[in-house]
């Protein structure tokens, strides 16, 4: 039970996020929010998990946690005073590693003592201890070009260790590593913790990966994206070490599933009434991909109704690349999203089936009838005399919904959908649309 | 699949259109077809003096009135541009035998490094006489001359990068292409020139940047009693210098900046927005470049059409099975390969002990021990002077460039101007920083000696810039949450992650600068002449007393020089700091 890390609940916490609002500033004048209105305690002695879609702004929020960027509105407390800009006893871990090519392991490990200003001697100790602590013993000389990448991460926690942070943050430290090293560093990394090896009191861990989430954290943030902001806590009141195949574990993920998919119908359905739903973002996701996933949700043993989450295991897919695809077939009819479940509708059954040529006309049908934008853009060209239009004219129509980012993605959605359908063409060269055909 | 799919593109979209509709021109079809056709008449006009008669003894007259400049520029222009052109057939021939020919590369190549660290302005020197005496009594000759000047200055990295890249076309496209049988010739065009385009475009632009430098120079030149004196900026610099006329030099400042902005805009903006597109990163990159005048060229119906159809004639070229058949396999039936290259390394061993032969004959018996020594000593001085400036401009400029490169909207408006500066020909500045000396009487030998960093210690600049902006942002992320200290900051953080832009910007400017050292050591005002002796300074006198002998003796001692530093300090630099730097 994580209880032997509890101390009392009244103590001043590690962290305290209240009412943080983090905006960046659009090229047209307002701008664009990423986090809204964030409230999180970290207290000592727990792991606490920020779960959430690419665009949730969870990276940034863990970037507020650790000075390197600053709120809009909103304070940020570490250990009771106010936070402004990094401080001794954060250290961050970082999904890229961020180790500098020049440098050896040790020298990479030993820049996170800098700060500390201690003899060479006694750094050169305490370097050296972290290093062996982390499992990279032998390798002190090596070059990071000449490891591997879970080698590479371990020198990323040796360096953030080794100045004995208080609070640890941790963004997406695993994800950048195959399924094998990712497993064996988790555990690694939760033995220390379990056994009081580290001097951290408390960990915030950003990760996208629900499992991974279930797995480290006591307690998970799920959040929502535009703008990011908090849709749920769960508690994970689970010993360590867990069962991924223990039913609670299961059931635990699961529910984060429903509340995810929850969110997302609810959310592009109030996406609907902006600007006549064509300012409504579309999920990044090629055509293959909605063909494939229609396919295999068609076929036994799910046979048109399957849980996301166990799609997610034999797809091998994480949830970030698995919920925008929900998403883009909820947002074309072809599916039910629901409850951590994703159900065919008729015409969701009828597309699995269908040859190339009859996929082309439905995806069309579809296209036409449930994404606004889509149809918009062919109104325009087909209003048109020169049947061209500028992409630019798209863009600034976006922009006035969404980040100048959110609107090239999902224009850029459009066009490979539309390219599929054959509803109408793009030109990159001349960044124009034209009439396909 | 689309209804249209059989027809060819072009048709295609006009049924799709209406024909009528899609032949009208619009109104950037009228924009567009005013500037082709400025552009084209006043090329013309440029180029049609160029055949017009000389005579050695009198050579025209320059006018210093500022309504003169325009022709004077566009002169300068022109030949620029013929010279680029030059360039480019250089590059695509001489780069693809040395890259397709082992036994050429083996003596194309090397030649082709001495060639790089031979200056431009020793080349004009010899080859102005050559010229003048092919076409006896027409301007051409003198013209052919100057821009074989600056065609030196353009070539040589040009045609590297493209054996570069060349020799680094991928694999499996090249075997695509091999599947596909496509013959040589196609594969030249529709594979190896495509991928070797960003690269070749980025060092056409560095040959550009350096080019406008040379084609000042190389305007008015005389060599001992031949006096050449060819209409343009640099010439009427020149006759300024000659009258002692600041307002005069003041106006060609001006004219060389719009060309440079012009040129810029009109020519290498819409090539490089266009190149783009055979950029092999199958990502897409963050920052696309963009061009006004291809988007309005692409955007235009009527002329769209028109490059439409040249570009299918081009490919119809492209496309024509041409099939070079090696000329190898009776001497590799007859003889083995080992022996065929000794064969040719003889020959080629033997080629160069002639003209090594020849020169010592030529230069042999006019050049004397002393002489020896002068241009040694005057080498040594030169070659601190290059050292101490590029260490110079290295410490103001290195820090100066990490603070704007961090600073994304500070680089973007900084970045276009370094760019400018490092274009735009110091030489017409030279007149400015001499009026000053001269008044202050302040000692030449100091002083003359920051002119030959003038023009490129830009190079650094903006070379710097690059670097820090592309410093990955995890990396600072990491070292602001380490609270790293200021001077392990530069030590280990920043100045590491820069050092390979910084090294390509040195090596560029320090070569920049032994170019710059003949015109810069020995510069005049009017009558009053100062010199700062120095290598460059004795090439310069030597030019002008026409003495050939010690010319060539003082150009092949700087020729030593650059190739010495190239290979025993920069690219040892470059190979360390572009080893460190990988991760992979």
């Amino acid at each position: 039970m994580t209880g032997q890390h509890m101390a009392d609940n009244s103590a001043i916490p590690v962290l305290e996020l209240s009412k943080v609002c983090k905006s960046f500033a659009k090229a047209s004048g307002d701008p664009v929010p990423v986090l809204a209105d964030i409230d999180v305690t970290l207290r000592e002695g727990e792991i606490l998990g920020l779960l959430g879609r690419s665009g949730s702004g969870k990276s940034t929020l863990l970037r507020i946690a650790g000075g390197l960027v600053s709120p809009t509105s909103g304070a940020v407390r570490y250990r009771g005073d106010a936070l402004s800009g990094p401080a001794p006893g954060i250290a961050v871990v970082f999904q890229t590693f961020a180790l500098y090519p020049w440098l050896t392991v040790l020298q990479n490990v030993e820049l996170g003592l800098d700060a500390l200003k201690l003899p060479a001697t006694e750094g050169l100790a305490k370097a050296v201890a972290a290093i062996d602590l982390i499992g990279l013993d032998g390798f002190q000389s090596a070059y990071p070009r000449e490891l591997s990448g879970g080698m590479r991460q371990r020198v990323g926690f040796a360096r953030a260790l080794v100045s004995d942070p208080i609070l640890l943050l941790m963004d997406e430290p695993f994800s950048e590593l195959d399924v094998l090293t990712a497993d064996t560093l988790r555990t690694d990394f939760l033995d220390l913790w379990v056994e009081h090896q580290l001097s951290t009191k408390a960990v915030l861990m950003v990760t996208h990966n629900i499992d991974e989430a279930v797995l480290m954290c006591d307690r998970i943030l799920v959040l929502l994206s535009h703008p990011g902001r908090i849709a749920a806590e769960i508690p994970v009141p689970l010993a360590h070490p867990r069962d991924r195949l223990d039913s609670e574990f299961r059931s635990i993920v699961d529910d984060i599933y429903a509340i995810l998919t929850a969110r997302l119908t609810e959310s592009a359905q109030t996406r609907h009434a902006l600007h006549g739903g064509v300012a409504q973002p579309l999920p990044h996701v090629s055509t293959n991909r909605i063909g494939g996933f229609v396919e295999t949700v068609a076929s036994p043993p799910y046979l048109g109704c399957a849980e996301l989450a166990e799609l997610g295991r034999k797809l091998a897919l994480e949830v970030n690349e698995l919920l925008p695809v929900a998403e883009a077939l909820h947002v074309l009819e072809f599916a039910d999203v629901k409850d951590g479940r994703v159900r065919l509708t008729a015409a969701g059954r009828v597309y699995a089936h269908s040859g190339t040529d009859d996929r082309k006309r439905q995806f069309r049908e579809h296209l036409l009838r449930f994404v606004p934008l889509a149809a918009h853009i062919r109104r325009v060209l087909d209003d048109r005399e020169s049947h061209t239009a500028p992409r630019a004219r798209f863009d600034f129509e976006l922009q006035d919904h969404l980040s100048k980012d959110d609107a090239r993605r999902t224009l850029n959605t459009a066009i490979g959908w539309a390219r599929y359908a054959e509803l109408f063409s793009y030109d990159d060269r001349a960044r124009q649309f034209t009439l396909a055909r | 699949m689309a209804d249209a799919g059989s027809l060819p593109r072009a048709h295609g979209a006009g049924l799709a259109a209406g024909r009528w509709h899609e032949r009208t021109p619009n109104w950037r079809d009228i924009v567009a077809v005013l500037l082709l056709l400025a552009t084209l008449i006043l090329l013309g006009a440029g180029a049609r003096q160029m055949v017009a008669p000389f005579v050695l003894a009198r050579p025209p007259q320059i006018s210093l009135a500022p309504s003169a400049l325009p022709m004077y520029t566009l002169r300068t222009v022109v030949r620029m541009l013929a010279a680029l052109l030059a360039s480019l057939v250089f590059t695509l021939t001489y780069a693809t035998i040395a890259a397709k020919s082992r036994r050429a590369e083996l003596v194309l190549i090397p030649l082709l490094d001495v060639l790089q660290s031979v200056p431009v302005l020793g080349y004009l020197s010899f080859t102005v006489v050559f010229f003048v005496s092919l076409f006896p009594g027409s301007v051409l000759g003198p013209e052919l001359a100057a821009i074989f000047a600056i065609f030196t200055s353009q070539a040589w990295n040009m045609a590297f990068s493209f054996y570069q890249a060349l020799r680094t076309v991928p694999t499996d496209l090249d075997e695509a292409s091999r599947s596909l049988r496509a013959t040589p010739w196609q594969r030249f065009w529709r594979l190896e020139v495509p991928f070797a385009m960003p690269g070749l475009v980025w060092n056409m632009m560095m040959s550009m940047s350096g080019g406008w430098f040379f084609v000042v120079a190389s305007e008015a030149i005389s060599v001992g009693e031949i006096q050449v004196v060819l209409p343009g900026v640099g010439s009427y610099v020149a006759t300024a210098i000659e009258h002692r006329d600041l307002a005069a030099v003041g106006y060609a400042i001006i004219a060389m900046t719009l060309a440079i902005v012009a040129y810029d805009q009109l020519l290498f903006r819409p090539i490089v927005a266009w190149a783009d597109k055979f950029r092999f990163e199958q990502a897409a990159a963050q920052v696309v470049p963009h061009s006004w005048l291809l988007d309005l060229l692409r955007r235009t119906r009527f002329l769209n059409r028109l490059f439409e159809r040249a570009g299918s004639c081009a490919e119809g070229i492209a496309r024509w099975p041409l099939t070079f058949r090696p000329a190898a396999p009776w001497s590799r039936r007859l003889l083995p390969r080992n022996i065929v290259d000794a064969l040719w390394l003889t020959a080629v061993g033997a080629m160069i002990a002639y003209v090594i032969a020849r020169l010592v004959h030529f230069a042999g018996p006019e050049l004397t021990r002393s002489d020896l020594q002068i241009v040694a000593g005057q080498g040594a001085l030169t070659f601190l002077r290059v050292l101490i400036l590029i260490a110079l401009a290295s410490l103001v400029w290195v820090p100066i460039g990490v603070a704007i490169g961090l600073r994304p909207r500070l680089t973007a408006f900084v970045q276009p101007i370094a760019q400018f500066l490092a274009a735009f020909p110091a030489n017409l500045l030279f007149p400015v920083a001499v009026v000053l000396i001269v008044r202050y009487h302040l000692a030449p030998k100091l002083w003359l000696t920051p002119l030959m960093i003038l023009g490129t210690q830009w190079y650094i600049l903006f070379n710097v810039i690059a670097g820090a902006s592309a410093f990955p942002s995890d990396l600072r992320e990491a070292a602001a949450s380490l609270r790293v200290r200021p001077a392990r900051w530069w030590r280990e953080v920043m100045l590491p992650g820069v050092f390979p832009y910084y090294v390509t910007g040195a090596i560029t400017a320090s070569g920049g600068a032994w170019n710059a050292s003949i015109v810069s050591e020995s510069v005049s005002w009017g009558p009053t002449h100062l010199s700062a002796s120095g290598l460059g300074a004795y090439i310069a006198q030597m030019t002008a007393a026409g003495d050939y002998p010690r010319i060539a003796l003082g150009i092949a001692v700087m020729s030593m020089l650059v190739i010495a530093t190239n290979r025993l300090l920069w690219r040892p630099l470059y190979t360390l700091a572009e080893r460190r730097t990988r991760l992979d």
